[in-house]
């Protein structure tokens, strides 16, 4: 039993709740992503600046007002008011056209999003600061009581909108429209509202974690690239469309990342999530965490 | 269309060919080089409609392609003495097709909406190994190489001037353009078009879907990668940037603003690109791409077939 | 009578419609009306346009040319969104129930709307789970789960949630057996009873005489013979013609 002495056990531990805390992030990213997806069919490549949007509309509301729980509820609705618009003005017009046409005029709305933070902002990252700054002791380890909240946020938000999916009226309606947009249309629920709002919630969810996640990385117009490239291995690997799949897949590849930077550097890491995406598409191209509640 | 008047398609044909061969005699160097440059930009973005306008794909991963093309052949620059242009020519493109090979098996094995997420992928991957195996790339600051002779040996050796590498590359483009017209109407090509128009009934007839999504990546693969071998010509560098997502981007732009489906189109639209970039970076500085992004979503809406196809509709009104 | 008029206080007025799928013209001016709490009957071959006629009405194709008018006013271009809540109930001929809800929630699509309050949504609920005891017995189990019979019951009891003036039911007897049919047959009495118009689009010519009151006969994108469906119960010579049966 030597092997087992020379694991890092307290090591172990944080890279586990820190393959968590990444993981449960990117399983909001992913979720807006992947709800846009599977109701829409739409690919939204401007997801990630979504996030971005949300994370600069943060920063501006923390200079104004000093607070950071307004800036995160301001900074939702900011991102999920911008996104039912650009539904409406860019998405609505494509219904019913080829589904490639939906992924070119959402990287046009990225380019145009990305390039308009530069524009506004420039290139320097702004920061946000952290709502408080308490540690807990894990093992003779500090660990930042805000990562664990951004986590507990992050799954809080992805329950309430499964519940909302499964008792709400619009949760009804939302499941309605993607089984038969037509029939749902028939029943008298106003369809286009129904998609104006799932591109907006989908926003929403980005911008939110986008604030969330400002605090640990920085805020810049090219921050959503890096995010979107990670979502969509998360929203392929767990299977295109199901919720639970990408919330599964994203602590997945963020556990493995955590653990596989114990021993490589982290940019070697990084790799990880491209080969389990690799091996996903090779063994199991619908997904690695299939059938989930719609 | 333009098979209705082939005498009418190879006239203008002439005239451009013509033009363009006289255009490094009469402008000045900067524009000169310029238009090589749209040539080859012009090549990769034709190379993309293959798959965006003949097979119904949008490749986010082009610039993988066109940067193997262009590492391969900087390779074989440094390594030879003395540089042969046809060995360069060669590893560029071998480089670019393994790539191609690589990036059209896995990325085929899913369905068509998600093709364009995986190629962005895939092309990532091929990013982060360039710019972190410092060794063997240069990383970040890429490598840098002079240009070997124009030479067939025994036959003859030419030195690479402004414009002979502006003739060079002229003649591999038109050549390109000639074979790739063919094979979009070649039973190949149309095979391609039906899969475009209708996957599941293509499918249902008899045809190997997969089988012919993963020729159409390869082949597009290729005339990138020859493209990026050019590039690497004029420039004598290869660096990661070429190999980033954005110039896949610029690709797409290229090809949509033209008119997709018609490989003149795209080359169009990366003239097009190249010059409202000039023209729009004297007035935004960096930020034209903020009007070029609008206007590239208001094509989309609005003029799905592009410069070239509202040209056509104009002129045959 | 005229020759498409008939109710003397028309719901539904239909005008010299037309509808282009792609490049095929399929209806070639369709003209027909209904009274209030009618039920009318429209029948035809495969394939001459009956269904088509019901999805202009609902709003899921729009007319290329004519006009639909819903108590004196046009609802040609309006979508199918607003035409359901105006009160035109929709039972397709595939039925399409919404797969992955439940019965409740297949109702309930058509429940939750504006302005009805939770007392009614109960009585209505209660309602046609006394109507359709199957459903109630089935009433958490999916859609897709139902058999054909049953998921008949549950579109038309789905479209009878929006508390409609009008049904329009696409060939409801499709493919299913004898007791199924003669209890679709007790629901559109029923629904006349309730004072709700019917515009039955039938295979079964039989039923459609019962139940109907009047009786429309199309042929290839027209309305070719229109009468009271006593007149053909007596004579059926028409129907020979202009179905060939």
């Amino acid at each position: 039993m030597q092997w087992l002495h020379a694991v890092p056990w307290d090591l172990l531990l944080i890279q586990t709740i820190n393959g968590i805390v990444t993981g449960m992030i990117l399983a909001l990213v992913a979720s807006g992503l992947t709800l846009i997806f599977g109701i829409m069919d739409v690919v939204n490549f401007a997801h990630g600046e979504f996030l971005m949007l949300g994370a600069y509309i943060a920063v501006l509301t923390i200079v104004a007002t000093h607070n950071f729980w307004l800036a995160l509820i301001i900074a939702s609705l900011g991102t999920g008011l911008i996104g039912a618009l650009v539904y409406v003005t860019t998405l609505r017009p494509l219904l019913g056209r080829d589904p490639l046409t939906t992924i070119l005029a959402t990287f046009g709305v990225s380019l145009v999003l990305q390039n308009y933070a530069l524009w506004q902002f420039g290139p320097v990252a702004r920061k946000i600061p952290e709502p408080f700054s308490g540690s807990i002791t894990l093992f003779h380890l500090d660990y930042s009581l805000y990562r664990l909240m951004i986590a507990g946020l992050s799954a809080a938000i992805i329950g309430g909108f499964w519940l909302f999916l499964k008792f709400g009226t619009w949760g009804i309606w939302i499941r309605a429209t993607t089984q038969d947009r037509i029939m749902a249309q028939a029943m008298g629920i106003p369809v286009p509202w129904v998609l104006a709002g799932v591109f907006a919630i989908g926003s929403a969810m980005a911008g939110a974690s986008g604030v969330l996640f400002g605090p640990l990385v920085g805020v810049d117009h090219a921050m959503g690239f890096d995010w979107i490239l990670r979502a969509f291995i998360v929203v392929v690997v767990g299977g295109m469309g199901s919720l639970g799949g990408s919330v599964l897949a994203a602590i997945f590849i963020s556990l493995l990342e955590a653990y596989s930077s114990l021993w490589v550097s982290p940019a070697q890491a990084g790799i990880i999530s491209f080969v389990v995406l690799i091996l996903t598409l090779l063994f199991r191209p619908t997904g690695l965490f299939v059938a989930t509640p719609k | 269309m333009r098979d209705r008047q082939p005498l009418v398609f190879w006239t203008g044909f002439a005239i451009i060919v013509a033009l363009l061969i006289a255009s490094p005699l009469v402008l000045p160097p900067f524009w000169a080089r310029f238009v090589t440059e749209i040539l080859i930009w012009g090549l990769l973005a034709m190379s993309s409609d293959i798959l965006i306008g003949y097979t119904g794909m949008v490749s986010f991963g082009h610039s993988a392609f066109f940067g193997l093309g262009m590492y391969g052949a900087a390779f074989v620059l440094l390594e030879t003495k003395p540089p042969s242009l046809w060995a360069a020519l060669a590893a560029g493109l071998l480089a670019a097709a393994a790539a191609a090979a690589f990036v059209a098996y896995f990325s085929t094995r899913l369905r068509e909406i998600y093709f364009a997420i995986t190629t962005l992928i895939f092309s990532q991957i091929f990013y982060i190994v360039i710019f972190t195996w410092t060794e063997l790339t240069g990383g970040e600051n890429g490598l840098t190489f002079s240009r070997p002779a124009l030479a067939i040996p025994g036959l003859f050796s030419l030195r690479f001037t402004p414009m002979v590498l502006h003739w060079f590359v002229l003649a591999i483009v038109v050549l390109s353009y000639l074979l790739l017209r063919r094979i979009t109407q070649s039973p190949f090509g149309m095979v391609l078009q039906s899969i475009r128009e209708n996957e599941a009934r293509t499918r249902a007839i008899g045809y190997p879907i997969e089988r012919y999504k993963m020729v159409a990546v390869m082949l597009s693969g290729l005339f990138a990668g020859l493209a990026g071998v050019l590039y690497a010509l004029q420039n004598q560098f290869a660096a990661p940037n070429f190999v980033f997502f954005v110039l896949s981007g610029e690709v797409v732009i290229y090809n949509v603003i033209g008119g997709i489906g018609t490989l003149v189109g795209p080359i169009l639209g990366a003239a097009f690109f190249l010059l409202l970039r000039e023209g729009l970076s004297r007035f935004f500085t960096e930020y034209y791409l903020i009007p070029v992004g609008l206007m590239f979503i208001a094509m989309v809406i609005f003029m799905p077939q592009g410069l070239l196809g509202f040209a056509r509709r104009w002129l045959n009104r | 009578m005229t020759p498409n008029g008939g109710a003397a206080d028309p719901l539904l007025q239909v005008e010299e419609i037309h509808t282009h799928y792609g490049k095929s013209h399929i209806l070639h001016g369709v003209s027909l009306n209904v009274g209030r709490g009618e039920v009318v009957g429209l029948l035809g071959r495969n394939g001459v346009g009956k269904s088509t006629t019901l999805k202009a009405i609902a709003g899921i194709v729009h007319p290329s040319a004519g006009r639909v008018l819903f108590e004196g006013r046009s609802i040609t271009n309006l979508p199918a969104h607003r035409l359901a809540r105006l009160g035109i109930g929709y039972v397709p001929e595939d039925r399409r129930i919404f797969p992955l809800l439940t019965v409740t929630e297949n109702l309930r699509t058509g429940l939750d709307r504006h302005g009805v309050t939770t007392a009614r949504k109960k009585e209505l609920l209660d309602k046609s789970y006394g109507y359709f005891p199957v459903l109630a017995e089935r009433r958490n189990q999916f859609g897709g789960t139902l058999s054909g019979g049953e998921q008949q019951m549950l579109a038309i009891a789905r479209a009878m949630m929006l508390e409609p003036k009008i049904i329009l039911l696409d060939e409801p007897t499709e493919g299913l057996m004898p007791r199924m049919v003669s209890q679709i047959r007790d629901i559109i009495g029923v629904l006349h009873r309730d004072g709700v118009a019917v515009l039955l689009v039938e295979q079964n010519v039989p039923l459609t005489l019962d139940a109907g009151q009047r009786i429309y006969i199309i042929e290839k994108g027209v309305v070719r013979h229109h009468a009271p469906a006593a007149d053909l119960r007596a004579d059926d010579a028409p129907i020979h013609r202009y179905m060939g049966v």
